[in-house]
């Protein structure tokens, strides 16, 4: 038998234009086509040995799915991606594949890998669209009689939620925002991940029988031990990101300069972007500095376009090499017009009269000797000064952890970080019956490993609820 | 939903609120606030806390018409339910036994002080109040916060009712004449400003509940910061209540300004559509 002849080229997926796209909220990846999705399956080689699966922190069935796909078997290539993904629609959109599942496919040695995300998108929405099957809880598992609180909607907790309720659990999912999905929907703007498939990935979860009790803000409107209190026979603590990190340097309190977390919120959570017809408003200008060179950076500076800037610009004080967003963010932040000005810093923001900022004040820098997270240091060059002409700020440094749940719950062991010091094994924390995951755990990481460590924590705690 | 069980208008623009809200009711201390929305359109806004029942499940706000929000809020009536209501967020007010303290409010931050005043004269305190308006037909709960008070004061800018002038002034009398251990100062920016600096002279403790703009209210946005004895702080976590003496206050004052055409945008809107828009 002759042997299958192997294209080392992915189907290319369509975009918007990026001319359009810079002007508007609708998606910029428009996904494969039916025919496009199945060519790209074909790719997939069935190792005897699937090694993308060991990248995925959620281990999702890859090749299970892909050659249902490959097949035509949509109901069956539901069935195998769900059954490690509750949110399968939000990670073939924000997962870095590059550097997960797709950077071990054998396909990759030779010329691109087989391009995972995008199948796990299409089988995903596939399932939002039109799957007919019933996949809620299996009825073999029978209800275990146990409760555990989960709290935080966002990745971690609806994971973690929706894996103990096919355990048979009895879960309620406690969230502080008016609505769940935590950083899914306050933070990853519609154009990424639009947020009806958010929306919809949460009503699945419910699906499985998770209560889900909004504006309970943990640590104030109940604590922890008011959870065991009520009957919870375990807690799983994912609250988030904390209060955001700011440069610490003259100006930054002026109106306009904006927390990544504030604007972000603004015009994700309550579509700011649709002032007034919603209420909440935002003042994006026409001449923007973002400040920081991660995805959350990215995000910030592509909406600031959309809400009708000039001039974007991504101040970040390394190379582009060490920034730690996604190739593919930056390359679409780019197409779109977003300037980089790399290598440089800022010193402090000036301000007009009525206290809004009207320029920063910035110097270069080169790289020196790397430092102790193994990147070059970057270093300032003496007289290098120069301002640089803005009317809004935004600063995407990352976040601290939020004090709330750590200062309201004795028994909690904290690191010197301020996160809670969990087992990254089991998400256990120092107290019996509480376990912790996400950005609480770890510091600002990504959406798939927050859901990892949901899903390692869900198994955890249904071994520690069996044993009870 | 969040029923509202009660309204009472307090003055034509300020009005009160009892809603069914265990969870928070059981929480709530004086100082706290909540964050409320309403509406798929609506925005977060913050309200103090003026009163909560634990056994009863309820919890009593006190607003003023001050944009488009607290406007269309303001046409709610009994019998309607709130979207969203959470909380209590905010650390309370500290409690203690000081001795002698003058408690201080203007306009509708009167409701946030008065159960402040309540629990400070459950501790033991002496309680001298100072409350101040704009005139008299704004005047509400002289009755309520004489209850907790050995001394009460009213003071209003036309004179109108009680004394004449700003409530600095009687403060100003008390520190010069009795012994003060304490000033708490809750109202408008400009007034807990200047009550600041009336009694930093006198080097008595004051604390004041800064009231900046707010998004989420839970410690995440950083929308809320503020400038105290030289550092940035969240009022929303780390507040509302900072030393009035080491306030940044012209920050503050210039950050509460930062949406003021919006708003002026808003309000146009609103009513505009009161004329009968149909696509709203």
């Amino acid at each position: 038998m002759a042997k299958k002849e192997i294209d080392l080229n992915r189907v290319p997926v369509a975009k918007q234009d990026p001319e359009v796209r810079a002007r508007n909220f609708e998606e910029v990846s428009l996904g494969y086509r039916w025919d496009e999705a199945v060519k790209e399956a074909s790719r997939c080689l069935q190792c005897p040995k699937p090694v993308c699966k060991d990248g995925c922190p959620v281990n999702v069935l890859i090749p299970e799915f892909i050659k249902a796909l490959q097949e035509g078997d949509m109901d069956k290539a539901v069935r195998a991606l769900k059954d490690k993904n509750s949110l399968p629609s939000v990670c073939g959109r924000v997962c870095p594949q590059e550097e997960q599942c797709e950077v071990a496919c054998v396909l990759a040695r030779k010329g691109a890998p087989v391009a995972i995300g995008r199948l796990e998108r299409y089988v995903a929405d596939w399932a939002l669209n039109y799957s007919r099957e019933d996949d809620s809880v299996p009825s073999d598992v029978s209800p275990s009689g146990r409760r555990v609180a989960v709290v935080g909607a966002g990745p971690a907790g609806l994971t973690c939620a929706a894996d103990l309720a096919k355990m048979g659990h009895e879960v309620t999912l406690f969230e502080g925002l008016h609505t769940a999905g935590g950083v899914l929907k306050y933070g990853i703007p519609e154009f990424r991940l639009p947020k009806r498939i958010v929306q919809a990935e949460v009503d699945y979860v419910t699906s499985l029988g998770v209560t889900i009790e909004l504006d309970n803000v943990v640590g104030r409107t109940e604590t922890v031990d008011d959870l065991f209190e009520e009957g919870f026979d375990a807690v799983f603590l994912a609250p988030g990101a904390g209060a955001p990190m700011f440069l610490n340097i003259p100006g930054e309190n002026l109106n306009n300069v904006y927390s990544a977390n504030e604007f972000l919120t603004r015009v994700n959570l309550m579509k700011a972007y649709r002032f007034p017809e919603y209420d909440t408003p935002i003042r994006s200008g026409s001449r923007v500095a973002v400040v920081g060179g991660g995805n959350v950076a990215m995000d910030a500076s592509r909406c600031a376009l959309r809400l009708g800037a000039e001039k974007v610009y991504i101040i970040y004080r390394r190379s582009e090499h060490e920034m730690p967003a996604r190739e593919e963010e930056r390359e679409n932040a780019k197409e779109e017009g977003v300037i980089f000005k790399i290598l440089t810093n800022p010193r402090r923001f000036i301000g007009d009269e009525q206290a809004n900022v009207r320029a920063v004040e910035c110097y270069e820098m080169e790289l020196g000797e790397p430092d102790a997270s193994g990147r070059r240091r970057p270093i300032a060059k003496p007289d290098t000064a120069f301002e640089l002409e803005i009317d809004t700020a935004i600063i995407a440094l990352g976040t601290r952890p939020n004090p709330v749940i750590p200062t309201t719950t004795p028994g909690l062991e904290l690191t010197r970080e301020g996160t809670i010091a969990t087992d990254f094994k089991t998400g256990r924390t120092s107290r019996t019956g509480v376990w912790c995951g996400g950005d609480m755990a770890t510091g600002a990481a990504t959406v798939i490993s927050a859901m990892g460590a949901g899903k390692r924590a869900a198994a955890d705690i249904d071994a520690y609820l069996r044993a009870l | 939903m969040f029923p509202i069980l009660e309204k009472q208008d307090l003055t034509p623009v300020i009005h009160l609120w009892k809603i069914r809200a265990p969870r928070v009711a059981r929480k709530a201390n004086a100082g706290q606030f909540i964050i409320l929305r309403h509406g798929e359109e609506g925005e977060r806004i913050p309200l103090t806390i003026a009163d909560w029942d634990r056994e009863a499940g309820t919890v009593t706000v006190v607003f003023m018409e001050v944009g488009a929000t607290t406007e269309k809020l303001a046409a709610l009536k009994a019998g309607d339910a709130i979207d969203d209501f959470v909380g209590p967020l905010g650390k309370p007010t500290e409690i203690d036994r000081y001795g002698d303290v003058v408690c201080v409010a203007g306009g509708f931050a009167i409701a946030t002080i008065v159960p402040i005043a309540r629990e400070l004269k459950a501790a033991g305190n002496r309680v001298v109040s100072i409350m101040g308006f704009r005139s008299k037909d704004l005047v509400f709960w002289e009755d309520k916060l004489g209850e907790f008070s050995d001394d009460l004061i009213v003071a209003t800018d036309d004179g109108s009712y009680g004394r004449k002038g700003l409530v600095t002034e009687p403060l100003k009398e008390i520190l010069e004449t009795q012994k003060v251990d304490r000033v708490i100062a809750i109202g408008p920016t400009v007034m807990m400003k200047f009550a600041s600096l009336t009694s930093k002279p006198f080097g008595v403790p004051t604390v004041v509940s800064l009231n900046p703009i707010m998004v989420d209210g839970t410690g995440m946005c950083g929308a809320c910061r503020v400038e105290v004895g030289g550092e940035t702080r969240l009022a929303c976590v780390d507040g509302p209540d900072f030393d009035g003496h080491t306030v940044d206050w012209d920050l503050l004052l210039s950050r509460q300004r930062a949406y003021v055409d919006p708003e002026t945008v808003s309000v146009a809107r609103l009513h505009q559509c009161e004329g009968g828009c149909q696509n709203g």
